[in-house]
């Protein structure tokens, strides 16, 4: 048989690390059908459900008390999209970022490639993060312009210079992906999918009704630490409760829950038997 | 060159690999052997550092395995052949390999063309049979032409055209040098490939050796002879010193060898209608080492494995 060695191979040159690994990850991403269902899946149910909501609004509009119609908010309501229904998607598809390779026994393979595991799960976070958040301000953007256009009946739409919309549109893309990195950091710990979006949709989804049940003085001193407040306090442009900190405060409040399970994981990650 | 020196996992109470050490050297291939559950997986991920052992230490060309600087350019590992995304093309599967290692993508094309897999590069590989499988997962291994090669339980499941083409693949491969280093609980795959042999029973090192040593410490040869006078035979043969079993129409004889068999069967006047010497195969020889280590003994009496 013909020799093995060939000539298509150059001398290395350097060690391996983040580059190569962060080239691969983004390889793995765009080469499974799977992420871009999601994708799609995350826009049109952010973008539709965001103008169904809108347009819905728009036709009740006249039947809406004054009072109600001096507090609307219509860059929250063109956003909803994103969190009644974008942050499941973005988070079904940060969980499987690692918990795929799990199934699969693909990270046995990927750890043989690359040994150093906090590059690796660096990388993941990296390439999953820059994905998510290019997308999802894609999704913000369109799903704002969309539902301004069919609130333009009721003279109460908002445009992009208005008092805090941009940081509401912009804010909004970095929340769901904040919600993405948690399932990611969760996925890492948990090593199982649904395990890790069973729990991430119980912080964020089921976790905000139990609290609202709670006695008003509770729920109030509590409200503000829950990672679901992030997404209400940074798409709200009209009104601002005492009870919770500013948009990009609650999105820091998020962020640091992220940052420390995103630790706890790579720690896991790094000691725990592939 | 693989070194392995005093390792030991436990994995909770089991003890998967206790007090192991041995090298492995380039230019050969040096088969690991040993019965299911002996510890021969678990050494092979110890080595590639998918687990930490409790005790001991492992380096490829001197290095713990993450401290090699481009590990796919020394190391080339398949521990399993399923160990793959099935949603992701063969071309892509190996490309985000290739990346990890800054390989360049035309190695990609190369491994797919020696690999015999390039018309089905562009597919998923959740439709590759058992046998495009193993060549995916081998063409990986190659892929940073490298000096050391993993191979775990290679030819499981496998046609024998896939068997033979494995089989080739790893001499071609020691041929030019390379250490190859490849487990099976397959005496009879090991006995046409190995020149070198490690053989483990319940984590432990039971033997280290050349082919040859292996062969020549088992029981040695016996002599398989058919006659329609076997009782006879056997009185004659026991007179002489030698030992001699009865089963499926054949008298084994061990003690004497063939000339003294025939020698003892024409004065006794008795016919024969076969007279053969049985050399110990490696089958043989490896149950008689690991008999007492088999992890899982059946409960019900099973036919002999092999062709004794």
């Amino acid at each position: 048989m013909a020799a093995v060695v060939t000539t298509g191979l150059p001398p290395a040159s350097g060690r391996s690390g983040l580059r190569g690994v962060l080239r691969s990850e983004f390889t793995k991403l765009k080469s499974v059908r799977s992420t871009y269902w999601t994708l799609l899946a995350l826009l049109a149910v952010s973008v539709g459900l965001g103008a169904v909501i809108s347009w819905a609004t728009e036709a009740h509009w006249k039947n809406m008390s004054p009072g109600d119609q001096a507090t609307f908010d219509p860059t929250q309501t063109s956003l909803a999209g994103m969190f009644f229904l974008g942050q499941l998607v973005i988070v079904v598809l940060g969980a499987l970022v690692l918990t795929s390779e799990y199934s699969t026994g693909m990270i046995r393979t990927s750890l043989t490639a690359m040994p150093r595991r906090s590059v690796v799960y660096e990388a993941k976070a990296l390439v999953f993060a820059g994905v998510a958040l290019a997308v999802t301000l894609v999704a913000s953007f369109i799903t704002f312009f969309l539902g301004q256009a069919l609130l333009s009946s009721t003279q109460h739409q908002a445009s992009l210079s208005g008092p805090g919309v941009l940081r509401a549109v912009i804010g909004s893309a970095v929340y769901v992906t904040l919600c993405g990195l948690f399932a990611y950091a969760v996925g890492s710990i948990l090593r199982h999918t649904a395990g890790a979006i069973t729990a991430v949709i119980g912080v964020l989804f089921v976790l905000p009704i139990i609290v609202n049940v709670l006695p008003h003085a509770w729920h109030d001193a509590v409200v503000r630490w829950l990672p679901s407040s992030a997404g209400d306090a940074i798409s709200a442009t009209v009104g601002h409760p005492d009870h919770v900190f500013s948009g990009w405060g609650e999105i820091i409040v998020f962020a640091a829950y992220v940052a420390v399970l995103l630790l706890v994981g790579g720690w896991l990650f790094r000691t725990r038997d592939a | 060159m693989i070194e392995v020196r005093g390792l030991t996992k436990r994995y909770g109470d089991r003890v998967a690999v206790n007090d192991l050490s041995f090298s492995v050297e380039p230019g050969t291939v040096t088969g690991f052997l040993g019965p299911n559950g002996a510890g021969k997986t678990t050494t092979m991920r110890l080595i590639l550092g998918l687990d930490s052992p409790n005790a001991g230490t492992v380096t490829v060309a001197g290095k713990r395995y993450e401290d090699l600087p481009n590990p796919m350019r020394e190391v080339g590992a398949l521990l399993d052949a399923k160990a793959v995304h099935g949603g992701r093309s063969a071309y892509n599967h190996l490309l985000c390999l290739a990346q990890t290692n800054n390989l360049p993508k035309r190695r990609v094309d190369e491994v797919l063309e020696l690999v015999g897999l390039t018309e089905v590069a562009k597919k998923r590989s959740k439709g590759f049979s058992l046998g495009m499988g193993q060549r995916l997962g081998i063409a990986g291994t190659l892929l940073g032409d490298p000096k050391v090669l993993m191979f775990d339980e290679p030819v499981n499941g496998l046609d024998p055209e896939g068997i033979l083409w494995i089989r080739n693949l790893m001499k071609a491969l020691a041929a030019e040098g390379r250490t190859v280093f490849v487990s099976s609980h397959l005496m009879s795959e090991m006995e046409h490939t190995a020149e070198h042999l490690i053989v483990i029973g319940r984590g432990q090192l039971l033997a280290d050796c050349t082919m040859e040593e292996f062969i020549a410490r088992s029981s040695g040869q016996s002599v398989r002879v058919r006659t329609p006078q076997a009782e006879l035979l056997a009185k004659a043969v026991a007179m002489a010193g030698g030992d001699s079993s009865y089963a499926d129409g054949a008298l084994t004889v061990q003690g004497l060898n063939a000339a003294q068999v025939g020698d003892i069967a024409f004065d006794s006047g008795v016919r024969l209608h076969e007279l053969t010497v049985v050399r110990a195969s490696l089958e043989a020889a490896f149950m008689e080492l690991t008999g007492d280590s088999v992890e899982y003994h059946a409960a019900m009496p099973v036919p002999a494995v092999g062709r004794n």
